[in-house]
């Protein structure tokens, strides 16, 4: 398996750490109910078809990768950065 | 029998070799295989399960029958496939699965009870009495079962891996690949050309055909020397493509030096990771089978494999040779023979209609119901219309028609599709992304057609690639039509085998379904056909087509197992290339790792750095006397360490501080410049991380420190928080645990120590932090602790750091202190109730180990909303305690209430560390037990079964050693 990372270009898995779901990224208010800390820290879907997760190009350039691809055809079709254009300073409260 | 005139070996080059003890020549160039056959050797093994005679069924890596051991001085490979192995001067080779010599085998007694061996014999068998399967029936089939046998010592060979990367991957070197490697290389896209055999040509060789009029070694020489010429084309023969991957990966493995005697600085083998733009299966057909009734005897082969030790190797495996065969292509066979002077007894041809119009006679519509020969083939019978004849033959050449190699198609879930004209299953396009199959693989099976299609898989992978596309025209080859008609088995009275190597007849097909074992992966199950390490190549087909016909079902419908990589057999060695022994694990060494060895120091990994267990004095005789000593010496002296390993982040920017107090539970914009604040870290579920110190060295300048477990795993954390929620603040950070090396300099004369090297007194108060200059190096002085004593860690660029270990140690062991290791240290910690990744293990939470209140109220933090959720801050929690005792104490101890029956139900934690103190004269221990910190002073029992320790301890506060902190702030 390769990733395109966007600064670095295509490289071998083993450069890249996995860690889950992009959900971790939609981090809730301090103050947001447990439930919805619960479903941030915990529930996560199993899709057949496209899902994005988060990787880490540990052994590159450190930067976290938004990645998006298919579990049944392993096609991956999109790395994006994490902390790219669209990121802000959501999540962090002042 | 070797013949004149033919065969690609160097005839000028004799080797010689041994088989079973027995010396055998041979030429360069041959394979195990066809030095044996050259030597008139047929039987070369027994088969897996009813210990069968076995000979050579074919001439190349789908070999079943003809594996052997290959004996080297320490290493003992088992079942290499002797069509495979090229011979080398001095090469022993060994038949196996036997028991006894080769002639006389005594687990032949099987082939005898073999009614009662059939599928799933195991199942119906072994099953009473119930007390047999461990004592008796277990061992004896362990004993049976297998193949070859390892030496039971190291592997002293060497394995390498490597990565290939390429426009286009060639899979086969036959006509296909050579026109697709050509057109692509002339087109200057970067080509790598794979072949399994050590030579190019394919079946151009093996069938000695003709290119544009000429002989076609001759069109395979000047095609390969075009290819060797270019820069931009890699020739990697004797390199078997094992598996697709994804994104255009393919594994490969190399035979690198397993063909040689002598192998200075040559690995065995190497494992490719090939990475490829797009890729053409040019792999060819495997030529198959007929379960005909006795089918398996030594002598009894592949008619293409015939074709090739004639025409690789110039050897005939027979004198009176018979086929088989049911295609007009395999007549070639039998007319190459004839030219080659060796006399043909007969073709069988199951066509009615076929031509009967040969050199020879020619029996149409007939098939094979018989052979004799125990250990050799001697004699078939034929049928023919109701008559049956008696044919005096020593070696029957089969054809039951081609299989494509699809496999490589079929990796990435990929189905192939039943083709009813070719009686056989070819791949479906776009089954691998970027990979097409081309030429025998894809279902041509004319030379001509072959060279056609690798053209044109090669000019639409140059399409895709966008480059230009160089005109190469095809040239003239033999372009017969493929004329089949599938002959899977042949009715009679004895055993017709589908699969040799597991011994897996159509009856035993037939069996399974009958007991409804259906389904084709049930089947396979069941009768463990295909299991073996052909992975069924000669008999997936025969196998599912007998299967079709005993359920009524068509082939299509019947289906195929999955194929899986890899294609041919791997050793797990050349996968691990580099992994064995130090090779497992990358090693981190200490700037002052050669002072700690001088000075005779046991050296401990932790994590991948290596940390100076203790340092040994003359009279010393365990490790114990000398961190006793050490602990002493920092409790009372002064004592040096390395504590560099420790992960280091300098973290800059008008938003470090912000950064810091959302990624700190307590607050770190509120430190003033030039002091250095204690920290927890935890994880979004309110797990603790990591602790550790940070300083603040500028107005907008920090240095975190993490522990030296959590050094990678905290910057990846940090990076996550700041590139997900913070990535438009104002910081930035960098590791720089490698560009310093730091040394705790603790006790009550570290300062005296430190004044005295650095020339001028030390006033820096407690968690304070200074530059210092030490002749021309800028260092930076902290005044932190891990041991309670004052304590100081000095820090210098890494390039300094042996030179300053060595001052450092030689001022301390003048005033009479010295270095300490990781035992001392960590005796000190305990007694001070500092905590480590021992403690905060990753299921332990900030109240668990006391430190609630660090998560200011003040601020958000990372994890903070978790922490409070329930469950996580009452009574029921296992707490942070110290624990003592008079006699030793092991860490993984569990404690009972001294009353309770020792059992899971009654646990009340468990010991995390232990140490002894020479300051305190007792067993210290830190662990978690329920509802600890409100049961102070109580008795508990600490057990631990496995060390056989049995102990009292009393329950305490974990800080044993100067609680009020005198010692650290003096």
């Amino acid at each position: 398996m390769r990733l395109t990372c966007p600064l670095c270009g295509s490289r071998d898995r083993r450069e890249f750490y996995y860690y889950g779901a992009d959900t971790y990224l939609n981090r809730p208010a301090p103050d947001a109910p447990m439930a919805a800390w619960d479903d941030y820290l915990h529930l996560r879907d199993n899709p057949a078809g496209v899902t994005r997760d988060l990787w880490y190009h540990e052994q590159g350039c450190a930067q976290w990768l938004k990645v998006t691809r298919n579990t049944v055809t392993h096609e991956i079709s999109a790395v994006e950065l994490v902390a790219g254009p669209a990121a802000g300073g959501k999540g962090a409260s002042e | 029998m070797r013949i004149d005139g033919k065969g690609i070996i160097d005839r000028t080059r004799p080797v010689s070799f041994r088989f079973d003890g027995r010396e055998y020549g041979g030429y360069k160039g041959d394979t195990l295989a066809s030095a044996l056959l050259a030597n008139d050797v047929r039987l070369v093994g027994r088969s897996f399960k009813y210990h069968r005679p076995r000979g050579i069924l074919t001439a190349g890596s789908e070999e079943p029958n003809a594996m052997v051991e290959i004996h080297g001085r320490t290493n003992q490979t088992p079942n290499v496939r002797a069509t495979v192995q090229e011979i080398f001067d001095g090469m022993d080779a060994r038949s196996q699965n036997r028991m006894g010599t080769l002639r006389h085998d005594l687990l032949a007694v099987n082939d005898y009870v073999s009614p009662f061996l059939s599928a799933g014999f195991y199942y119906k068998t072994f099953m009473w009495p119930r007390a047999f399967w461990e004592r008796v029936y277990e061992p004896i089939i362990r004993r049976a079962a297998g193949l070859g046998s390892l030496s039971g010592k190291h592997d002293d060979g060497s394995y390498e891996k490597a990565f290939a990367f390429c426009d286009l991957l060639v899979i086969g070197a036959g006509p296909t690949g050579l026109m697709a490697a050509l057109v692509a290389a002339r087109s200057g896209a970067d080509v790598i050309l794979a072949e399994e055999n050590p030579h190019l040509g394919g079946r151009l060789i093996d069938d000695a055909g003709q290119i544009d009029g000429e002989p076609a070694a001759l069109w395979v020489a000047r095609v390969e020397a075009e290819l060797r010429s270019l820069p931009n084309v890699r020739i990697m023969t004797r390199t078997a493509v094992t598996g697709a991957y994804d994104n255009g990966t393919f594994g490969a493995l190399e035979r690198v030096g397993l063909h040689k005697s002598a192998r200075p600085n040559l690995p065995r083998e190497c494992f490719w990771r090939i990475v490829a733009k797009r890729s053409v299966l040019a792999a060819g057909a495997l030529e198959r089978p007929i379960a005909f009734p006795m089918n398996d005897r030594p002598g009894i082969m592949m008619a293409s494999a015939v074709r090739s030790y004639m025409n690789r190797y110039g050897v005939v495996p027979g004198k009176r040779v018979t086929l088989f065969a049911n295609t007009d292509a395999a007549r070639d066979t039998a007319r190459q023979l004839i030219a080659a002077g060796v006399s043909v007894a007969a073709i069988i041809d199951p066509r009615a209609d076929a031509s009967s119009v040969e050199d020879c006679p020619v029996y149409t519509g007939a098939e094979v119901i018989d052979t004799r020969g125990r250990l050799g083939l001697r004699e078939i019978t034929i049928r023919q219309g109701g008559e049956e004849k008696r044919i005096e033959t020593d070696c029957l050449a089969m054809s039951g028609g081609w299989n494509p190699t699809i496999h490589l198609t079929c990796h990435m879930n990929g189905r192939p599709q039943w083709n009813e004209e070719l009686a056989a299953f070819v791949p479906v396009e776009g089954a691998v992304p970027g990979l097409s199959a081309a030429g025998a693989a894809n279902g041509t099976m004319s030379t001509h057609g072959a060279l056609a299609a690798g053209k044109a898989a090669a000019e639409a992978a140059l399409r895709h690639l966008e480059r230009n596309v160089a005109e190469v025209a095809v040239p003239g080859a033999e372009d017969a039509p493929y004329a089949v008609r599938a002959t899977w088995a042949v009715e009679g009275k004895g055993r017709a085998w589908l699969d040799f190597a597991n011994d897996v007849t159509v009856k035993d097909v037939r069996l399974a379904a009958h007991e409804n074992y259906a389904s084709v992966e049930h089947m396979k199950r069941y009768t463990t056909q295909g299991m073996a390490p052909d992975q069924g190549k000669n008999s997936n087909v025969g196998a599912l087509a007998v299967l079709a016909d005993a359920t009524g079902r068509g082939i299509p419908e019947t289906g195929t197992t999955t194929f899986r990589p890899p294609y041919v057999p791997v050793s797990i060695a050349s996968m691990g290339a580099g992994g064995r022994g130090m090779g497992f694990a990358p090693q981190r060494f200490l700037t002052s790792d050669q002072a700690s060895r001088d000075r005779g120091a046991p050296m401990v990994e932790a994590g991948l750095w290596y940390r100076p267990s203790y340092f040994p004095k003359p009279g010393e005789t365990t490790w114990k006397e000398a961190c006793d000593r050490e602990t002493t010496m920092v409790r009372t002296s002064v004592g040096v360490c390395d504590v560099s390993t420790l992960g280091k982040v300098d973290i800059q920017g008008k938003d470090a501080a912000r950064f810091l107090d959302f990624v700190y539970t307590n607050m770190f914009s509120t430190l003033g410049l030039g002091k250095v604040r204690y920290g927890l870290m935890l994880r979004e579920d309110g797990t603790v991380l990591d602790d550790g110190t940070t300083a603040r060295l500028g107005e907008n300048h920090y240095l975190m420190t993490t522990t030296t477990a959590g050094a990678g795993v905290v910057m990846r954390h940090l990076d996550f928080v700041q590139q997900a929620f913070c990535a438009d603040w104002d910081v930035r950070f960098i590791s720089v645990t490698e560009s310093w090396a730091q040394f705790a300099v603790a006790g009550p004369m570290a300062r005296q120590l430190l004044a005295g090297y650095l020339g001028q007194p030390v006033e820096l108060p407690f968690m304070g932090v200074a530059p210092v200059q030490i002749g021309d190096v800028q260092g930076r002085l902290f005044r932190i602790s891990f041991s309670g004593e004052e304590g100081y860690e000095i820090a210098v660029p890494t390039r300094y750091g042996e030179a300053l270990f060595r001052d450092l140690l030689a001022r301390a062991e003048t005033m009479g202190g010295g270095a300490y290791g990781m035992e001392a240290l960590n005796v000190l910690r305990i007694e001070k109730g500092f905590i480590t990744h021992a403690e905060i293990h990753g299921r332990t939470n900030a109240f668990d180990i006391g430190m609630v209140k660090m998560i200011s109220a003040k601020k958000d933090c990372i994890g903070k909303a978790a922490a409070q959720r329930p469950g996580l801050l009452g009574p029921e929690r296992e707490q942070l305690v110290g624990l003592r005792a008079a006699a030793p104490i092991t860490a993984g101890a569990h404690l009972f209430r001294p009353n309770d029956k020792v059992e899971l139900k009654n646990d009340q934690g468990y010991v995390t560390s232990v140490g002894y103190s020479p300051t305190l004269s007792a067993w210290l221990g830190m662990g978690f037990v329920v509802n600890g910190r409100a049961r102070h002073g109580e008795t508990i029992r600490l057990v631990d079964h496995l060390r056989g320790i049995d102990v009292l301890c009393e329950i305490c506060d974990p800080v044993f050693f100067d609680p009020e902190g005198g010692k650290l702030r003096a």
